[in-house]
């Protein structure tokens, strides 16, 4: 019988999973409490995120570029950009609180790139009227996790890095009671009391075989939450960023940032063609221009020419290099080419965009002033996740909170650009509040039953100690391959099928993973306990792909075409039935806020005038 | 393609050895490809730390034919076909296992230095700060902390060291914190015996390894060293600081430079 008397516990009032840029902005947020004790669980050092990938910047209306910006038009821009599916109040409270967060990053230490008056700098992005993303050059991910870490770190947060969360605990009356995690250094198990926890886990990126995501994209905090009971949300909406590396191999999914678009770097396919021009959707024909004279112009600050094709939204610019490979456009190893070297000096270049002019430079020992690079998508974000109320972050089990890339609904059917990293700082600062608020609520600490840590503890091991058993690594691989074909960009009925019948192959696979060697920092092993919850996160999205009969944002069927204005009525929702097994349903949308519904709906000559109008109100009088 | 040679660090901190492997290594292939390859295909439990692959996170940090590199950034085409490549954990810190250093050390570092402190006034308004007064502090911010630096660095990869010297990474983030135009804190004093800034003699061994090719040695430590100096061994400067507080002390040095200024 499994003795747990010696396996160490700690106690909380907030613990969090997860320490990127949701993670660390909630655990300071919680932290600020009065009297709540915070802990912080991650599965890599600190520092280390994903978050430090990102490299474009963050979506804030802070104006300072162009005084005509106003949350209502990022929270316009936003609604578009998710083709009206995002949840109506999470995106009010991302564009009202963006400005906020990143001002509060400035007062942590944050060194953003200064305009000429000496505030913060904007840049262009896709999918944004305005210079909107607040950045330093192409490292803003860097910036941000830096600056969180080392404000967090004096914030009195217990944290414990390489740590793995393998399952939550919950009381009789199904309230979160803990996690039971383990060191990855040491192999020992560690029992997390808390009263509330939050997840900021990040996607499952890695089910994919190209990829910009790392190793810890596995879906943890899906695998977890479903587990526990909480329903995944839009599970269908995995965005592909349009430019991803794709020579060599070994880099191939590299993200090759949207910024390059953004400070002039234009698309062409092999017959030196500047395709865009002939994939603007009517929807944003208003919006962009339709020659090159006009974009431009644009480029050079004039602003009244419209915007660049190639600043239109990640579905439409992925989709599109994809359609242009399939017809024998594509570049020499199957991508698009992307040239900013015709379009900026090399000067330019080098200091808007040091870290690209230095990931070619060594990975594809190619030198991007001077050349066009090879781009095509790339498994980039998970829109969807785990459902969470706007209001508050709370999943719909009792105490477990989700915010950033774990919780779905804040960027509907596709995220624009830079709504991500202002999304982690929104979120993960609303959760952290949140969740210490309903820790203060309970005057004890929910009960952990010890049948639970041992049922946890007993199948992370068996792993381990099982005499033969099939190699991990070969089964996340085949996973990676079946999502690739079967659940990819470009979805079919057949494909998707197939690829819901491999899954449960593998999950029969799964139940018989054998990892050699001992606990100690062994990959193996940890590449086994995260195939779960890749699986899991597979099928929830191959479920809901197949469910959704038409193609909206980054989720597009080849049978549907089109989008299906009923299929705007509903969400799809995946939790785990009675019977033990992934329940895909429908669920109906709430009615918007009338007052939201008149913004997204607006023109933006409509909507420019009034915020010209508001803005006046507050001008002081002179 | 072809079958190349590797020996690989397998052990912990007290005992292990060299153990070899080969691999197929394809076009464009990195050293942390290598790695991956091995562990999928031949030994399922060998440690190894990573991330991003793309050089921006600082978790690879390894030593190659004994030269202490990022896994993700070196390609295998930078060596010859027929070569063996030694692939070790970094030197200066504790193994865990096979490549994985303990590197918590650095961790505490970071935590001994005072944090960035604007004042409260300043936080009432935007940041009014020119680009051209923060090029320096973004030059040290873009530190992705693989401690490369800290590997090479003679004071530190003698154990003694460690307890008088933070290392070239930490005085690169002492130096963005002093430089930083909204920042009031004084960490001089610390610089000098709290994080040990003398224990530096210039070898310019960090600079050399560091991926981000930032400056350490002359942007960072030689400054402040120059500062400690000004504050604690210069005569002159020192009953200048007895006399006027930091804020003053900035002030009025501007104030003498612009009046020399007009004289050289």
């Amino acid at each position: 019988m499994l003795d747990i008397s010696g396996i160490k516990r700690l106690q909380f009032d907030v613990l969090v999973i997860g320490a990127g840029g949701a993670g660390l902005s909630a655990a300071i947020a919680a932290s600020q409490e009065e009297g709540i004790r915070v802990g912080l669980v991650c599965k890599s050092l600190l520092g280390k995120a994903h978050t430090v990938m990102a490299e474009g910047g963050m979506a804030a209306a802070l104006a300072n570029v162009d005084e005509r910006d106003d949350w209502k038009i990022h929270f316009r821009d936003t609604m578009r950009g998710g083709k009206m599916l995002n949840n109506w109040k999470m995106a009010e409270i991302h564009a009202k609180n963006a400005p906020d967060r990143v001002r509060e990053l400035e007062h942590w230490g944050a060194v953003f790139d200064r305009t000429r008056d000496g505030l913060i700098n904007q840049r262009n992005f896709g999918g944004h009227r305005y210079p909107r993303l607040a950045h330093v050059g192409d490292r803003t991910g860097l910036e941000m996790i830096r600056t969180l870490q080392d404000h967090g770190i004096h914030q009195g947060i217990d944290i414990h890095m390489e740590c793995t969360a393998l399952d939550i605990t919950k009381d009789d009356s199904g309230r979160v009671s803990g996690i039971v995690c383990m060191y990855r250094e040491t192999g020992e198990f560690i029992i997390f009391e808390t009263k509330s926890l939050i997840f900021a886990t990040g996607g499952a990126g890695k089910s994919w075989e190209v990829t910009s995501n790392s190793w810890e994209y596995t879906g943890d905090g899906y695998g977890m939450a479903y587990e526990a009971g909480a329903e995944l949300i839009d599970m269908e909406f995995n965005q592909f960023h349009p430019t991803g590396m794709v020579w060599p191999p070994s880099v191939k999914g590299i993200l090759v940032t949207e910024g390059v678009r953004g400070e002039g770097g234009i698309l062409k396919n092999s017959e030196g063609k500047r395709f865009m021009f002939d994939y603007i959707p009517e929807k944003f024909a208003n919006e962009t221009a339709d020659t090159e004279e006009e974009a431009a112009r644009w480029l050079e600050g004039d602003k009244s020419a419209r915007r660049p094709p190639e600043l239109l939204t990640r579905d439409v610019v992925a989709r599109a290099i994809n359609t242009e490979v399939k017809a024998g456009r594509g570049s020499e190893h199957g991508g698009a080419y992307l040239d900013i070297a015709t379009q900026r000096s090399a000067e330019d270049i080098k200091k808007k965009l040091p870290s690209m002019y230095h990931q070619f430079k060594v990975l594809a020992e190619l030198d991007i002033t001077k050349q066009p690079m090879e781009v095509g998508p790339t498994c980039h974000y998970f829109m969807g996740g785990i459902k969470v109320e706007a209001e508050t972050s709370m999943t719909t089990v009792d105490g477990l909170f989700a915010c950033g890339e774990a919780a779905g609904g804040m960027h509907g059917a596709n995220r624009l650009g830079g709504n991500s990293l202002s999304d982690l700082l929104v979120f993960g600062n609303l959760s952290g509040i949140k969740a210490a608020e309903y820790s203060r609520k309970l005057k004890s600490m929910p009960k952990i039953k010890d049948e639970d840590i041992k049922r946890i503890i007993k199948s992370a091991t068996s792993i381990l100690n099982r005499e033969k058993g099939n190699n991990p690594y070969l089964i996340h691989e085949d996973l990676q391959k079946n999502m690739q074909y079967n659940v990819g960009i470009i979805r079919t009925k057949k494909e998707i099928v197939d690829g819901i019948s491999r899954i449960e192959k593998m999950k029969e696979e799964f139940k018989e993973v054998k990892a050699a060697g001992s606990s100690q920092f062994n990959p193996g092993w940890h590449e086994a306990l995260a195939l779960r919850n890749l699986l899991i996160s597979s099928e929830a999205v191959a479920k809901s792909a197949l469910l959704r009969e038409e193609s909206r944002g980054a989720h597009t069927r080849e049978d549907f075409p089109d989008e299906n204005k009923d299929w705007l009525e509903y969400n799809i929702i995946n939790r785990r039935g009675k019977d033990g097994k992934m329940e895909t349903i429908k669920e109906k949308r709430g009615n918007p806020d009338s007052e939201l519904k008149r913004i997204a709906n607006s023109s933006i000559e409509e909507l420019e005038n009034e915020v010209k109008k508001d803005h006046e109100k507050l001008m002081p009088k002179v | 393609m072809s079958l190349r040679n590797f020996k690989i660090y397998r052990g912990d901190d007290e005992r292990g050895e060299l153990v070899n492997y080969q691999c197929e290594v394809t076009e464009g292939m990195v050293v942390l490809d290598v790695i991956h390859r091995i562990q999928a295909d031949q030994a399922n439990d060998l440690a190894c730390r990573w991330n991003c692959k793309a050089g921006k996170c600082g978790s690879c940090s390894i030593e190659i034919n004994g030269k202490p590199r990022l896994g993700c950034m070196t390609r295998m085409n930078e060596f010859e076909e027929d070569q063996t490549l030694t692939i070790t954990p970094l030197k200066s810190f504790p193994v865990i296992k096979d490549i994985v250093t303990d590197v918590s050390w650095n961790y505490k570092q970071n935590q001994e230095i005072t944090p960035f402190t604007p004042s409260e006034e300043s936080k009432k308004k935007d940041f009014v700060m020119m680009q051209k007064d923060v090029d320096r502090v973004q030059e040290f911010r873009k530190c992705i902390e693989c401690y490369l630096c800290q590997n090479m660095c003679h004071v530190i990869r003698d154990n003694e060291g460690k307890e008088n010297f933070s290392g070239p990474r930490y005085m690169a983030r002492l130096a963005s914190l002093e430089m930083h135009p909204m920042d009031t804190a004084d960490r001089i004093e610390d610089v000098k015996d709290k994080h040990g800034s003398g224990m530096c003699n210039i070898t310019r061994c960090c600079t050399e390894v560091c991926p981000e090719e930032i400056q350490i040695t002359d942007d960072a430590i030689i400054p402040l060293k120059e500062r400690v100096v000004d504050r604690f061994y210069d005569p002159v400067m020192m009953l200048f600081n007895k006399i006027f507080s930091k804020k003053e002390r900035q002030k009025t040095k501007s104030k003498v430079s612009s009046f020399l200024k007009m004289f050289f």
